[in-house]
């Protein structure tokens, strides 16, 4: 059976130019309990790699450059 | 090699005692096991981040079931959690907690969790329950975890995160021998032997779906899928009540607590569209959540928070707690959608059904020493059978857990794994990343806890329940022939849905067993309305029998702390009646 890319707009959204996964820093992907978080290939910086939100907040306030910000899932907004 | 990419591998490691879990129970369970014994290798195996894992994640707002002398006595709340359960309760659990709880909540304290004081320097404790007092608010109660990792770290419990606990290992003579874990990144097999393993793996959160339909909008962590109540079962341990579901009031949408316990004791309440109270009391009981369920159906509905009658300084104070400890996004929720406290009231529904002893009395069942039907294994927390015993009952069952997994540890050698069971596990976690084509786990997932809502939620009726069940066999009949995972993370998601299905099944099969209704809305049979208290004053016992689910019945154990007669309906007048 083929598979379909299904699109959603994501919660968790990441400041690249605060981000310093690019120097080595994995906090927000370390701490999410869904484990949604990654960094990406391209651009070094972290980004929500799966929508699997608890929109429980654990990225943002241990980030230390203040760079995640977690927004309410679209579809409870 | 990029992460998430499937390897194909398997280690081994021994340990005296595993815990598996680390949210609340299981830290304070792997740290009194160190402790009772510190030369022995505790290992703690979590599915995400020990630092950021289970149900207390962003910390917790108050202990809602703190026995503080003083306020309250061990016999007094031991009657009040056996009358809130409809009596059925093996009090010594209950009794056992009680007393030793408060000892738990100094422990915390020197760990430097803070708890509300008032200027004596007394615990500040509120009454929210029916007849007690037993909430003590945390307004600083985001350090929780925080507080925790700095005492495993400062004990030596080695930490393996990001591993998922898949089957419980038995030895030839019964007892437990340890576990099978995957790796959620690399999807490498572990392991683990063990002498004693203590189960702290939350709720069963990702049961019924949210009304919102995004699938981990749950009350509970959604990282708590149930796979602790899966794992208890196929390894033969039994489950007690698993018809007592758990159903919570909530902010519509939001999906979090409102939450009555904390404003409450401000002057806030429970309000109907005419702003007017309509129930005693907004202690989660079943009892409560069937008015609050007849109201949101009724002309007066929706069921709303209020707090706009309160001074501007109340409802600051009140959001300072709502707004930064256990849900923080509440804030950011409430501002999306415009809604000011002060003006407006706070829209609630209930939530999905789930399985929980934090709040109703289902689990895996467990004496007072939280040991299990199966020697050598433990539970505790929210997936153990402990009826409403919430954060402090995690960490004060945890405690038992702990201490009395060490002995049995000490007492005993490691019990011989079957090497032909770890390859057939390895092949069944395995199977979802071998099929080049099929469903992905998030469309058997979506259907699971779309049929679980269909069905499986109150009011129940037979005729649904096996219609509901013979829908939820198709579909693992999809899941277990053509359930494809391409990543690790996607596995994760694999054998999450397979927690989910089991639990549904045993959701289903244990709400059919009891043919009465019981525990207010947890447990409405509406073909069988009545409470039936001679024939089914008794706990149900679910567990697999020769690879069957079957349920007994079992006694309620004599009680420790009697109840008079006058006593026993005091949750059932729950409305609030029209006085003259």
């Amino acid at each position: 059976m083929p598979l379909a890319t299904y699109q959603t707009s994501v919660p968790v959204v990441v400041d690249d130019a605060k981000c310093i996964a690019d120097k080595g820093c994995t906090v927000c992907v370390d701490v999410c309990p869904l484990d949604v978080l990654r960094i990406s290939d391209m651009t070094g910086k972290a980004f929500m790699a799966y929508d699997e939100c608890w929109y429980c907040m654990p990225c943002e306030a241990d980030c230390p450059t203040g760079a995640v910000t977690v927004n309410i899932p679209y579809l409870l907004r | 090699m990029a992460m998430d990419e499937i390897v194909d591998g398997l280690s081994e490691v021994s340990c005296d005692v595993l815990v598996i879990g680390g949210g609340t129970a299981g830290p304070m369970a792997a740290l009194k096991a160190k402790m009772k014994n510190p030369k022995a290798n505790v290992v703690l195996l979590e599915k995400a981040n020990v630092k950021r894992s289970g149900a207390i994640s962003m910390g917790m707002d108050g202990l809602n079931n703190a026995v503080i002398p003083g306020y309250a006595t061990p016999e007094q709340y031991t009657k009040e959690i056996t009358i809130a359960n409809d009596g059925i309760v093996d009090q010594k659990a209950v009794y056992k907690y009680a007393q030793s709880c408060y000892g738990i909540i100094e422990e915390l304290d020197s760990f430097g969790i803070r708890f509300l004081k008032n200027e004596n320097g007394d615990y500040a404790v509120k009454k929210v329950h029916h007849i007690g007092t037993y909430v003590l608010p945390m307004p600083n109660g985001e350090t929780v975890k925080k507080a925790l990792y700095r005492q495993l770290r400062r004990a030596r419990i080695l930490i393996s995160n990001r591993y998922m606990a898949t089957r419980l290992l038995k030895s030839s003579d019964g007892r437990i021998a340890g576990a099978v874990s995957v790796n959620t990144r690399t999807a490498e097999i572990l392991v683990i032997k063990a002498k004693a393993v203590i189960l702290c793996m939350g709720a069963a959160g990702r049961l019924g779906l949210p009304t919102s339909g995004y699938m981990f909008g749950t009350y509970e962590n959604a990282a708590n899928s149930g796979d602790g109540y899966a794992m208890a079962y196929h390894a033969g341990a039994a489950l007690a009540n698993l018809e007592c579901f758990q159903i919570n009031p909530l902010i519509k949408d939001y999906n979090g607590p409102a939450c009555a316990y904390v404003a409450g004791p401000f002057g806030a309440y429970t309000a109907n569209n005419e702003d007017r109270r309509f129930i005693e009391c907004d202690y989660w009981s079943g009892q409560m959540m069937l008015e609050f369920y007849n109201e949101l159906l009724s002309g007066k509905g929706p069921v709303f928070l209020q707090l706009k009658h309160l001074h501007d300084k109340t409802i600051e104070e009140i959001e300072h707690t709502l707004h930064k400890v256990e849900r923080p996004t509440r804030g950011l929720f409430q501002e999306g959608r415009g809604v000011d406290y002060r003006k407006e009231s706070i829209e609630m529904h209930i939530s999905e059904i789930g399985f929980c002893s934090g709040h109703s009395a289902s689990g895996v069942f467990v004496d007072d020493n939280a040991r299990t039907t199966v020697p050598g294994l433990y539970a505790a927390g929210d997936m153990a059978s402990v009826p409403h015993n919430y954060m402090l009952g995690a960490f004060t069952n945890g405690s038992f857990a702990g201490l009395d997994a060490m002995e049995f540890a000490d007492n005993h050698d490691f019990g011989e794994i079957d090497a032909g069971e770890i390859a057939m596990e390895r092949e069944r976690v395995m199977a979802p990343t071998k099929r080049e084509d099929g469903i992905p786990p998030n469309q058997i997932e979506y259907k699971t806890r779309r049929l679980v809502n269909d069905y499986l939620q109150p009011p129940k009726v037979t005729r649904k329940y096996e219609l509901g069940m013979r829908r939820l066999a198709e579909v693992r009949e999809d899941m277990q022939e053509r359930m494809i995972a391409r990543n690790a993370h996607e596995l994760l998601r694999a054998l999450e849905v397979q927690s989910i299905m089991d639990c549904a099944d045993m959701a289903a099969h244990a709400s059919l067993f009891r043919e009465e209704s019981r525990w207010g809305l947890y447990h409405w049979r509406t073909d069988f309305p009545e409470k039936d208290n001679e024939n089914w004053f008794c706990h149900t016992l679910l567990s697999k029998q020769d690879g069957r689910m079957t349920s007994e019945k079992r006694e309620v154990q004599p009680y420790v702390v009697p109840i008079a007669d006058d006593e026993k309906d005091l949750y059932d007048k729950q409305r609030i009646r029209a006085s003259a």
